[in-house]
């Protein structure tokens, strides 16, 4: 009988649910038969259940100006514990990593001394802000939370694409896209054993409780956004929502002698903590760009008087910038003393005597990227532009070598995805998010997968028109803690139901009166 | 003009009001409960609906349950008023025979949404119980909101009010009951907030940490959350203290009783003391019912008539 699968065709590149044509990975066995028998009118009909709820709920974007439903695929994502572990050890290795390079940017510059990284990379960076230099973060934390984006190459081996680490977003499409599978698709989870996703908020509120400055005992956490019009406030109202803080936006806050308060009907609060889900140059016009309206005048000030802890860290982006990222495996080798769990995608610093004219060489075989670019702005892939882009981005980097990285494209693993009545391969990536809370680095399992869902393209942003799959973590079953040991009796008894009546004429009565 | 109601009028509206909260009660229940059965990768599919049947007060039986069964009777059940379509159905059927004291706006939602069940319900065997949930949580919403927008602040109002009180009361104390009477069998902390709808109000209380014995606090003793314990004794105390006589009234008592105990209550004394406290008020919930029972409704059975020597 024709299915669903029947054209699907690998392409060239790691599929994440064939090893071979019609030979699944084990992982992906209960979903494969759960989905095999499904005709596309079927999923048709739950692919629009889905669109619906999130437009109901809210969960868009804005997409050529208008507002669509979050595209998530009805195929989720598996990775299985294995997988997982590599992965969460990887990317906390990497925020560890980061974090030690930050505090050090922002304090003795050893690893600068130690040539372990040239000064230029650090005092050319946009994102280098000497007013962060004062601030002493609480328990050494300035990488509140990171978005870390892997892709899995050839060889079905993960591999870090790029680093977040000021304000990396898209968690909500996590905890929404989950939320959305089980109601519109419980028959999937039927086999088999998910991780869950709402621990989210709960992790993120002790991460920020416990960045409060010092001497705060309950310290007050706000969300700070730049307001309705902004492309995540969804994000940020959820955040607030879930951990049951207020969302503000910077003309609710008021700063005073060096502190931070927010206005409210009751006279004005001291707050302690801020997530702030604005940039660095919006935070404060008072020492970034004076043309902010969304900031809140002096917070930085609070900040480095250490009565207001701001998280992310501001400076951060000293340690996202895509040139930075070609140093990271250095930087774990130098400060954790340890060998990186994930690696690189292979890079060239055109920046760097002789990379500049190995990079122009080929440039038709590379992927170029702007160092600073956000969303999938401005990169070229090589192989697919055409000359006359090939020509211009030439131009451009031989004009800014420090403003551009140029790596091997690596074709992306592909997932199977409803495409018109059919699954077509498409390419996915993956961006876990951690949480850092001073003692530890905890990676939410899962995190956003994000697929092209035209053929053939690589670039995944939603900004681009990508869409999501809901990502799962397998366990292998068997309670992580033990939380009933003794074995499951009979339930106690519960009082039965009142009832009343039940609208039903009682037995023996006629109805007497005749229609006329 | 109208200032009476008839004692069969006053029974129906009750009964309204308690079996569309019911409903609305056991939809949030099974959603949060089928929404962590999925998220939850250590469930046990037995355990998880033996505690559902514990706390909606039926018998599981000795067979295994799994969540097609739990749906088929606490859900699409329209015989048992336990079960939500059967709950829609005795309210819809109440409603019409109190026809001309609730409003038509209440009536039609009654009816429409009987209507729109079996569609539903068909659509929930395909594809999972979600949309239908959604619809029995949002169609109650309709109602209540429809009585409180439509219908005078007078004595059909209260005794609609005050089946959804009590019925609120009794739903909460069952939810708490199973968790701390077995933790073994129950839901977890999480999932009684949700199954509340409660999950956003204590976050904003308690900062978002739903894992901890002050849900029960919240849900018993919350005076701002509608569905606590605590706010809705209030509210049915209210009415009775406007339907009934100012003293000695057998219906106000067990309620009022509960509802001082818990106004004073501190935490400690609450965590001790809760099997005690869930039982009592479960006891006065339905000592309250039927008092009000005796008092606003006596019921007379038909009497039969036969004629002499025949």
């Amino acid at each position: 009988m024709a299915d669903i699968f029947d054209a699907y065709a690998l392409a060239d590149a790691w599929d994440e649910m064939f090893e071979r044509p019609g030979e699944v990975r084990t992982a992906y066995e209960p979903v494969l038969a759960a989905l095999q028998p499904m005709d596309p009118a079927e999923l048709r009909f739950r692919a629009d259940q889905m669109a619906r709820s999130f437009t109901d709920r809210g969960v868009t974007y804005a997409f050529a100006g208008e507002e669509r439903p979050w595209p998530l695929d009805l195929v989720p994502r598996i990775l299985d514990a294995l997988e997982w572990d590599l992965i969460s050890r990887g990317v906390a290795q990497r925020v560890k990593a980061l974090e030690a390079y930050l505090a050090d940017a922002y304090g003795p510059c050893r690893a600068f001394e130690d040539g372990v990284v040239p000064w230029r990379l650090l005092l050319n960076s946009p994102h280098f802000h000497r007013a962060a230099g004062p601030v002493e973060p609480p328990g050494g934390v300035r990488i509140h939370v990171a978005g870390i984006d892997l892709v899995r190459d050839e060889q079905g081996d993960f591999r870090v694409l790029e680093d977040n680490v000021r304000v990396p977003s898209g968690v909500s499409y996590v905890i929404e896209n989950r939320r959305a599978m089980t109601r519109i698709f419980p028959s999937l989870f039927a086999e088999q054993h998910v991780l869950p996703v709402d621990g989210y908020g709960q992790r993120l509120l002790a991460a920020l409780r416990a960045a409060a400055p010092d001497g705060v005992t309950d310290p007050r956490v706000v969300v700070l956004t730049p307001g309705p019009n902004n492309a995540a406030y969804f994000e940020h109202a959820l955040l607030a929502r879930l951990m049951g803080v207020q969302l503000v936006e910077g003309h609710d806050l008021v700063c005073r002698n060096n502190r931070v308060w927010m206005r409210t009907t009751r006279g004005e609060m001291p707050v302690h903590v801020v997530y702030r889900r604005l940039d660095d140059d919006f935070l404060d016009p008072l020492h970034f760009r004076p043309d902010s309206v969304i900031g809140c005048p002096g917070i930085m000030s609070a900040a480095q008087a250490g009565t207001v802890t701001l998280a992310n860290a501001v400076g951060n982006g000293v340690a996202d910038d895509k040139l930075l990222y070609t140093y990271v495996p250095d930087l774990i080798r130098y400060y954790l003393s340890e060998e990186p769990i994930l690696p690189n995608v292979e890079s060239y610093r055109p920046d760097e005597p002789g990379q500049l004219e190995a990079v122009l060489d080929q440039l038709d075989q590379l992927v170029i990227k702007p160092v600073d670019g956000a969303g999938g702005q401005g990169i070229v892939i090589g192989p697919q532009a055409d000359k006359a882009t090939l020509d211009r981005v030439r131009k451009e980097v031989v004009a800014d070598p420090r403003g551009w990285i140029a790596q091997r494209p690596v074709a992306l693993s592909t997932s199977p995805t409803l495409a018109g009545d059919g699954m077509a391969p498409r390419h996915i990536d993956l961006r876990p998010f951690a949480v850092n809370d001073g003692r530890d680095v905890w990676v939410l399992p899962g995190g956003l997968t994000r697929v092209a869902l035209q053929e053939g393209n690589l670039i995944v942003n939603s900004s681009q028109g990508g869409g999501s799959k809901d990502t799962w973590v397998l366990t292998d079953g068997g309670p992580a803690s033990a939380a009933d040991p003794e074995p499951a009796g009979t339930p106690p008894p519960v009082a039965p139901r009142q009832l009343g009546p039940d609208g039903t004429t009682p037995k023996g009565v006629q109805e007497g009166a005749q229609q006329q | 003009m109208n200032d009476v109601i008839l004692s069969r009028i006053a029974e129906a509206l009750t009964w309204t009001g308690r079996y569309v909260e019911r409903a609305d009660a056991t939809a949030r229940i099974l959603d949060a409960y089928l929404h962590r059965l999925l998220e939850d990768p250590w469930r046990d599919e037995d355990t998880a609906c033996r505690s559902l049947y514990a706390i909606l007060g039926l018998d599981a039986g000795g067979e295994p349950v799994d969540m097609q069964q739990v749906l088929d009777q606490l859900a699409f059940d329209a015989r048992s008023t336990g079960s939500i379509e059967g709950a829609l159905g005795a309210a819809r059927l109440n409603a019409r025979s109190a026809r001309e004291a609730v409003s038509s706006e209440m009536w039609e939602c009654l009816n429409s949404t009987w209507h729109a069940l079996a569609d539903q319900r068909t659509a929930a065997r395909r594809t999972g119980p979600y949309a239908y949930l959604e619809l029995v949580r949002r169609r109650a919403a309709l109602f209540f909101g429809l009585a409180d927008s439509t219908m005078s602040r007078d004595d059909s109002w209260r005794f609609v009010v005050l089946g959804r009180s009590l019925e609120r009361v009794d739903m909460t104390v069952r939810l708490l009951s199973v968790r701390v009477l077995d933790a073994a069998h129950a839901p977890d902390w999480p999932t009684l907030l949700s199954a509340s709808g409660a999950d956003e109000a204590y976050a904003r209380v308690y900062g978002g940490f739903g894992d901890t014995p002050r849900v029960a606090e919240f849900l018993i003793l919350d005076r701002d959350f509608p569905r606590s314990v605590l706010h809705a004794l209030t509210t049915a105390e209210e009415c009775l203290t406007a339907l009934g006589r100012p003293r000695q009234d057998p219906a106000r008592r067990p309620i009022g009783r509960m509802r001082t105990r818990l106004e004073y209550l501190d935490s400690a004394a609450l965590e001790d003391g809760l099997p005690h406290l869930l039982r009592d008020l479960q006891q006065a919930c339905m000592a309250s019912a039927e008092a009000v029972a005796e008092r606003f409704f006596p019921y007379q059975g038909p009497v039969e008539w036969a004629r002499e020597g025949a």
